[in-house]
């Protein structure tokens, strides 16, 4: 009954925002930081997902896409005083549009043809600060300042970054839901499947591709852009080529097509990030090992090691798992009807 | 924005140029051949070959020459691509590409890491098979290690026809990428081809590693910037062909250095963002590359 | 005990059954027809010997049991599937030399074989398979079968799309390798009268399950068989 469904999934989003809202009065100031991370990683795996699980556009540089919004909010805090959270937008509108300007030649490639032009464009785009040094700020970089609160309310810049975060990627996570449950979800995923077959019914696909490219560049600039503000300073290196590797990393992981796999996407590469330390230093625990975590490469082996090691268990992502798990669940409220 | 130009250094510049190309060609060459088995980009390529390459230098750390190192490293490289494609490959053939594609991208951060922790983070010089001197041509200084690489990609690529031409084995691994299904019918142990696949492209990986480390110092980052070459070279030359990547190549590798050497604005710091941005305008015409067979999408 | 043997094989395409306990046999050297309206599983029978669906049930090939397609191919087993399965890119030479991949030694005389069986392959030798027509394709997936030497022959529709002529040709050529060399053939058809002329027995499946068996002779002269099961 498409009306459980929806009742169901009304009630999870629900749920995310009451855990939202209480999570930073249980956690430490610092963690509220990396919370805040984890959800600009969740607003740009989101947009990820409109692209390559629902339209089937493969790209592996929405880093690029990320730097667009991060420089534009860098260079309009820096260069024209303008308020960070004003910027959002404007970063998210300036990323979008180039991603329209990507997709549009984007039509003509397809499958591993898109994700490693994307690929080369994540990597070609750092140089392009360095080149323009008085407008960008070359190796540099451009500073955004410190955040600080806004907006009258009470409480620690590290919270305030969160819920700013958050608030935006609830705001984002809900009209993503809304476009992809209506009739541009449903053309998208039609071409997703079959290219030929949507063609014939008569949709136009180049429209649906290039905008899908557009919205999730959009969502990356947004992301960009919160990064830049979290970030002080804004360098070439911030938005380096293994950023848009995590993001395919956490849209794998998370599940195509599953925007609530997203979120353990996001919190995946986030953690798996800052804490392989961690994961080597419980791996000293086993008898027959002695390494020393802080010893460099570790954490490369081991961030390596995890990633391989989740996409054999579980190579449909955890949206793929949660589907299956559900499965008894949702075709039992289907068969009732 | 035209810097100075004499013919000897011109001459120079094409034959650097096509000792470059001959090291993205090889390890776009292993790429394309990954591809057509598994239909997935091998993201760890390069650390494999910059692994491989190490290995190399233990062993002549251990007294063995350049050349008698040169067979050992190709055949340790071929078992641990076979191996690779067993372990980590065959569990997940029937996933989605995106997942493979994430796998080899763990196995690069793993095999980087493991790097570092083997033989440590410093670049170190490595000792090739060709002498570093160069000989005198028409008044050109030409480096005799660049003319044994595009030596040593020629003979790769001669070989490689070969096999894949004449043999028996190299029709199977033909047919299992063209056609998995009827390869089966007629007793082709499909899985064993990919394997196999593997296997052969670390070995040609291998090549590309110990043929560029001269050139460079050896560190564990060495192949990274090649291996975005190779991408690019791959794509130019058109995914499944293997002679699409050896020619993409050696233009991108002509290309690359006669630009950044004759056209000032370009210089080294826009050297790649320009090669990239040249591919896409030719991609737009050709979406296949040069050589691909991917139908033009008309959407 | 005869060459072929199924024993209540069940095979599903996915949550799909497609047969339902299927038994029969090829004895060998013998010429057995598999008929049926479309959809009743005779495809999914062929598939089933030479282990390219999914199924469970007994499958033997001289008393051994096969289990994957390249097993089957190595015991003997060569499969000509419906669309022919050419390699399209490969030249004609290749496609044959990639049948006898089982096989080892020279294959020069088989090659000659099947150029003196059908002389167009020989004349297109080195042409790309997906250039040659429909007829020649058969040719090349029957020559390419036949390059393994095998004990048991399966086809699948061998007259689909093909001009009468080039069907008696074909035909004629399996009746030939069954009376001269022994080799064992099931051949999938929907021409039922087709079939029932070349082979010796016939099974008749419907929705997956054997309904009628028989020699030849029997089916077609039984008025209500061919009525209700082979349409004329």
């Amino acid at each position: 009954m498409p009306r459980v469904k929806l009742a169901l999934e009304a009630l999870a989003f629900l749920l995310l925002v009451a855990v939202v809202i209480v999570l930073p009065q249980v956690v430490s100031d610092f963690h509220a930081r990396e919370l805040a991370i984890v959800g600009m990683y969740f607003i740009a795996l989101i947009g990820l997902n409109v692209l390559t699980g629902y339209s089937g556009q493969i790209s592996l540089g929405h880093g690029a896409f990320m730097a667009i919004g991060g420089y534009t909010t860098a260079i309009l805090i820096s260069d024209h005083g303008m308020r960070d959270i004003w910027t959002i937008p404007v970063a998210g509108v300036v990323a979008g549009v180039a991603g329209l300007l990507v997709g549009l030649p984007a039509l003509r490639l397809s499958g591993m043809y898109l994700a490693l032009v994307t690929f080369g464009i994540a990597v070609a785009f750092p140089q392009v600060p360095k080149k323009y040094e008085h407008f960008m700020g070359g190796s540099s970089g451009k500073s955004t300042g410190l955040y600080k609160v806004e907006l009258g309310f009470h409480t620690t810049p590290n919270r305030w970054l969160y819920y700013l975060t958050w608030a935006v990627a609830l705001f984002l996570l809900a009209a993503a839901w809304a476009l992809l449950r209506g009739k541009p979800g449903r053309t998208l995923q039609a071409l997703r499947d079959s290219e030929v077959a949507a063609l014939s019914s008569g949709v136009n696909v180049a429209v649906y591709k290039t905008a899908a490219f557009g919205i999730s560049a959009f969502y990356a600039g947004v992301a960009g852009s919160l990064f830049a503000i979290s970030s002080f300073l804004v360098t070439p290196e911030t938005f380096a080529i293994l950023l848009s590797v995590y993001l395919v990393v956490g849209l794998a992981a998370g599940g195509l097509g599953s925007l609530s796999g997203a979120i353990g996407g996001a919190a995946l590469v986030f953690y798996l990030q800052n804490h392989a330390d961690a994961v080597a230093r419980w791996a000293n625990h086993l008898p027959w090992l002695s390494v020393d975590p802080k010893q460099q490469g570790i954490s490369s082996v081991v961030f390596g090691a995890v990633l391989i090691v989740i996409m054999l268990l579980l190579p449909t992502g955890a949206g793929g798992l949660l589907q299956r798990l559900l499965r008894p669940l949702t075709t039992r409220l289907y068969t009732r009807s | 924005m035209l810097a100075s130009f004499t013919w000897s250094e011109f001459a120079e510049q094409i034959v650097s140029g096509l000792a470059d190309g001959s090291v993205y060609a090889s390890l776009a060459l292993a790429l394309v051949l990954i591809y057509r088995s598994t239909r997935a980009i091998n993201f760890a390529q390069g650390e494999m070959a910059t692994f491989s390459t190490f290995i190399a230098w233990s062993l002549m750390n251990h007294g063995l020459s350049f050349w008698e190192a040169f067979p050992v490293v190709l055949a340790i490289s071929f078992v641990g691509g076979v191996a690779v494609e067993r372990v980590i490959i065959r569990p997940v053939e029937q996933a989605p590409v995106l997942t493979i594609v994430i796998i080899t991208l763990g196995l690069a951060l793993l095999l980087n890491g493991l790097m570092y922790v083997i033989w440590g983070g410093g670049d170190r010089p490595f000792k090739g098979g060709f002498s570093s001197s160069t000989v005198e041509v028409a008044g050109a200084h030409i480096s005799i290690q660049y003319i044994g690489i595009i030596g040593v990609l020629a003979l790769l690529v001669v070989v490689l026809g070969l096999f894949f031409r004449y043999t028996k084995l190299g029709l199977a691994l033909r047919a299992a990428a063209l056609n998995p299904d009827s390869s089966r019918l007629v007793g082709v142990r499909v899985s064993w081809m990919l394997a196999l696949g593997w296997g052969l492209a670390a070995l040609v990986g291998a090549v590309a590693g110990m043929m560029v480390a001269p050139l460079q110092f050896l560190g564990p980052n060495m192949m990274q910037a090649v291996l975005l070459y190779a991408f690019a070279a791959a794509v130019l030359g058109g995914l499944d062909s293997p002679v699409g990547a050896v020619v993409g190549g050696l233009i991108l590798g002509l290309t690359i250095d006669l630009l950044g050497r004759y056209v000032g604005y370009i210089g080294s710091t826009l050297k790649l963002p320009v090669a990239l941005l040249l591919i896409l305008v030719f991609l737009f015409f050709r979406p296949g590359g040069l050589f691909g067979s991917v139908a033009t999408r008309r959407v | 005990m005869s060459l072929l043997e199924l024993r209540n094989v069940e095979a599903r395409y996915g949550p799909v059954r497609a047969l339902h306990g299927v038994s029969l046999n090829v004895g060998e050297g013998e010429f057995v027809a598999v008929l049926g309206a479309n959809g009743a599983g005779k495809t999914t029978t062929l598939r089933a010997v030479s282990g390219t669906v999914r199924r469970n049930g007994d499958v033997r090939l001289g008393g051994k049991k096969l289990r994957t397609p390249e097993g089957a191919a190595r015991a003997g087993v060569a499969h000509v599937p419906e669309g022919r399965g050419t390699f399209a890119e490969l030249s004609v030479w290749e496609n044959l030399r990639l049948g006898s991949y089982t096989r080892r030694g020279s294959t020069k005389e088989d090659v000659q074989r099947v150029f003196a069986l059908f002389p167009v392959l020989d004349r297109r030798r080195d042409q790309q398979a997906g250039t040659l027509s429909g007829g020649e394709q058969q040719m090349l997936a029957l020559g390419r079968a036949l390059m393994a030497r095998p004990r048991l022959l399966l086809l699948d529709e061998p007259s689909l799309g093909l001009a009468p002529l080039i069907v008696k040709e074909i035909f004629d050529v399996l009746a030939k390798l069954n009376r001269d060399e022994g080799t064992a053939v099931l051949v999938v058809e929907q021409n039922a009268n087709l079939a029932l002329a070349a082979a010796a027995r016939a099974y008749v499946l419907e929705v997956g399950r054997v309904v009628v068996d028989g020699p030849s002779d029997e089916l077609r002269a039984n008025e209500s068989v061919r009525r209700s099961y082979l349409g004329y």
